[in-house]
């Protein structure tokens, strides 16, 4: 698979934003893209967007591996990220992750058996007044939920795991 | 007083390009593109006294003048990263009043001779890059974006950049090279930026409430800005105020407003009616404020928190009731730094490692008797070996936190 051939609009999109230069740039937007369809990027993407900029696959690699919304192994269709920082936390983020794991009868960092949520526990994602909170990452892009309740994180993740046909 | 900055509280549907132009909206920077010199609007805003919003305070109008007109192209990046534990400022103003900030970005941009500016926004504000994008086409469309602006030989383009998660991205030098697609890790300065930046390039970076005051500057005056706040601290600032208080949420106020003021007069008091117990005036990086009548009473202002130990920052205000314990603070605290250290320098990545393995025993209650002085000894080896700030940040509330809540503690080691 090649990214200029699945997604030949977006490869150039992205590509114009930065100088010759500075075709290096395009890696971050570049991954996402290829994060897409899968929900993780593997080594043939990696090679891929290395051929695209003319940098390593180490390069890419590199990259992948030092920020925390690219994803190298298969999880769950939706990662569901809980804030548990400081401020959440003031305001109940632990207790609620705490309730949503016994709901789903999973811990941090596991997936549910039907593959639709991934559970994660996030460091600060600027929304410590409307704790708790979570974001979920999935096909669709990254989404914010705020001043949640477990009652309807789990009505959340009911419409999630029939949402496969709406979504492409 | 009308707001300055959350005009959208004032304005409905400011968000809207017709909304924000009816409004005076873009008259700032086509009056500076065809009748100003780009010098002339870096005076405004070195005149206004306004000051750095990011958490630094450096005076803007003075970081522009640094600018190297030696070396060429130059660059204007809008840092929005906005990831510091207890701020949420600057997602409310590119979500409600976008506009004004892609004005003063563009204001910027103009002053230093840039003509590509980039937005680089936290890979989590997804829906919020795609929001930009749209506002960036339609000043495209109405003129205020492009080539050869109002007819004159200036040019602009703006891009949104997004990162992927990675706290450490909002020190200036580490956006840098995450926008230059590596691993954000901050650079050796100098060479700073306005002499070496994106791409080797002269650049300036301005956290976005920063850029969102200057059209604001550049419509009323320089000495209009400066009455407002206080000397040290011209203008007003928007403060994140979260934790155990009624009302949390950005509250936009003068320089100057003390700490009483804005909780129990804005945000309604304590939850409970408790009392306030300790204050993170800066987020997870800040100092713990022993809180009592003569803190309540500190103005807000970069010269005066000093005054009681702690450093203003990005004015993320965390509040703490009698109910919180302080060592439990500090495991969140240090569990956030562990987990965002770039891993560059030695003493940040191991130190906040072992802090880590110190407050997690310290929290389960397997904590032995060495352990606090341990901790507090890690802490200080750790303190001013480190590239960038975030080594010092991980240590802030660690050694304040047992100096000045000692007892909590001890309760710890005990139990």
């Amino acid at each position: 698979m090649s990214l200029e051939k699945i997604y030949p609009k977006e490869v150039k999109q992205i590509l114009s934003k930065y100088p010759p230069e500075g075709k290096r740039s395009a890696v971050m937007p570049l991954l996402f893209l290829a994060q897409r369809e899968e929900g993780y990027i593997n080594k043939a993407a990696m090679q891929d967007i290395a051929n695209i900029l003319d940098i390593t696959e180490t390069d890419v690699a590199a990259v992948v591996g030092f920020y925390t919304l690219y994803h190298e192994k298969k999880a769950g269709k939706y990662y569901m990220q809980i804030c548990t920082d400081l401020p959440c936390a003031l305001r109940g983020a632990d207790e609620f992750m705490n309730s949503l794991c016994g709901n789903l009868g999973i811990k941090v960092g596991e997936t549910t058996p039907d593959g639709t949520i991934t559970l994660e526990a996030v460091t600060c994602l600027a929304a410590c007044d409307k704790a708790p909170m979570f974001q979920t990452q999935g096909p669709d892009g990254i989404k914010y939920h705020e001043n949640m309740t477990v009652d309807r994180t789990m009505e959340l993740i009911n419409t999630l795991k029939h949402a496969d046909k709406e979504i492409k | 007083m009308s707001y300055i900055l959350l005009r959208h509280r004032d304005i409905p549907d400011l968000n809207k390009f017709n909304v924000y132009k009816k409004n005076g909206g873009l008259a700032a920077f086509k009056n500076a593109v065809t009748k100003m010199k780009p010098t002339e609007v870096t005076d405004v805003v070195k005149n206004s006294g306004l000051r750095g919003r990011g958490g630094a305070g450096f005076p803007t109008g003075m970081k522009w003048s640094f600018i190297d007109n030696k070396n060429w192209p130059h660059y204007v990046v809008a840092n929005a990263d906005e990831s510091e534990p207890g701020t949420f400022k600057d997602r409310e103003i590119m979500e409600s009043n976008p506009f004004q900030f892609l004005e003063g970005l563009a204001l910027a941009s103009y002053a230093v001779g840039a003509t590509v500016a980039y937005v680089y926004l936290r890979g989590e504000f997804w829906e919020l890059a795609a929001f930009l994008d749209e506002k960036i086409a339609e000043m495209e469309n109405a003129g205020y974006l492009g080539d050869k602006l109002f007819g004159t030989e200036y040019s602009l383009k703006i891009y949104t950049h997004l990162g992927a998660g990675a706290y450490i991205c909002g020190e200036e030098t580490a956006l840098l090279e995450s926008l230059e697609g590596k691993r954000g890790q901050p650079r050796v300065r100098p060479p700073f930026p306005p002499s070496f930046g994106l791409y080797g390039k002269p650049t300036i970076i301005n956290n976005v409430e920063t850029f969102t005051n200057v059209p604001m500057i550049l419509a009323n005056g320089a000495e209009w800005y400066k009455a407002i706040g206080t000397q040290d601290s011209p203008g007003v600032k928007i403060f994140s105020l979260s934790g155990r208080v009624r009302k949390p949420g950005n509250y936009e106020l003068p320089f100057g407003t003390t700490f009483r003021q804005l909780i129990y007069e804005h945000a309604g008091g304590v939850q409970e009616g408790r009392p306030v117990k300790a204050i993170m005036p800066a987020g997870a990086s800040s100092s713990l404020i022993v809180v009592d009548d003569k803190v309540l009473d500190t103005p807000m202002d970069y010269a005066s928190v000093r005054t009681v130990g702690a450093e203003l920052g990005s004015a993320s205000i965390i509040v703490l009731d009698d109910t919180v314990n302080i060592q439990w603070v500090v495991n969140k605290t240090v569990h956030f730094f562990k987990h965002e250290s770039c891993g560059k320098c030695t003493p940040c990545r191991e130190g906040t490692y072992w802090m880590q393995n110190i407050t997690h025993r310290l929290n389960d209650g397997h904590a032995s008797t060495g352990d606090v002085d341990l901790l507090l000894n890690v802490a200080k080896q750790m303190q001013g070996k480190c590239l960038c700030a975030l080594g010092d940040f991980a240590t802030t509330a660690v050694t304040t936190g047992i100096e000045r809540f000692p007892q909590d503690f001890k309760k710890a080691v005990k139990a």
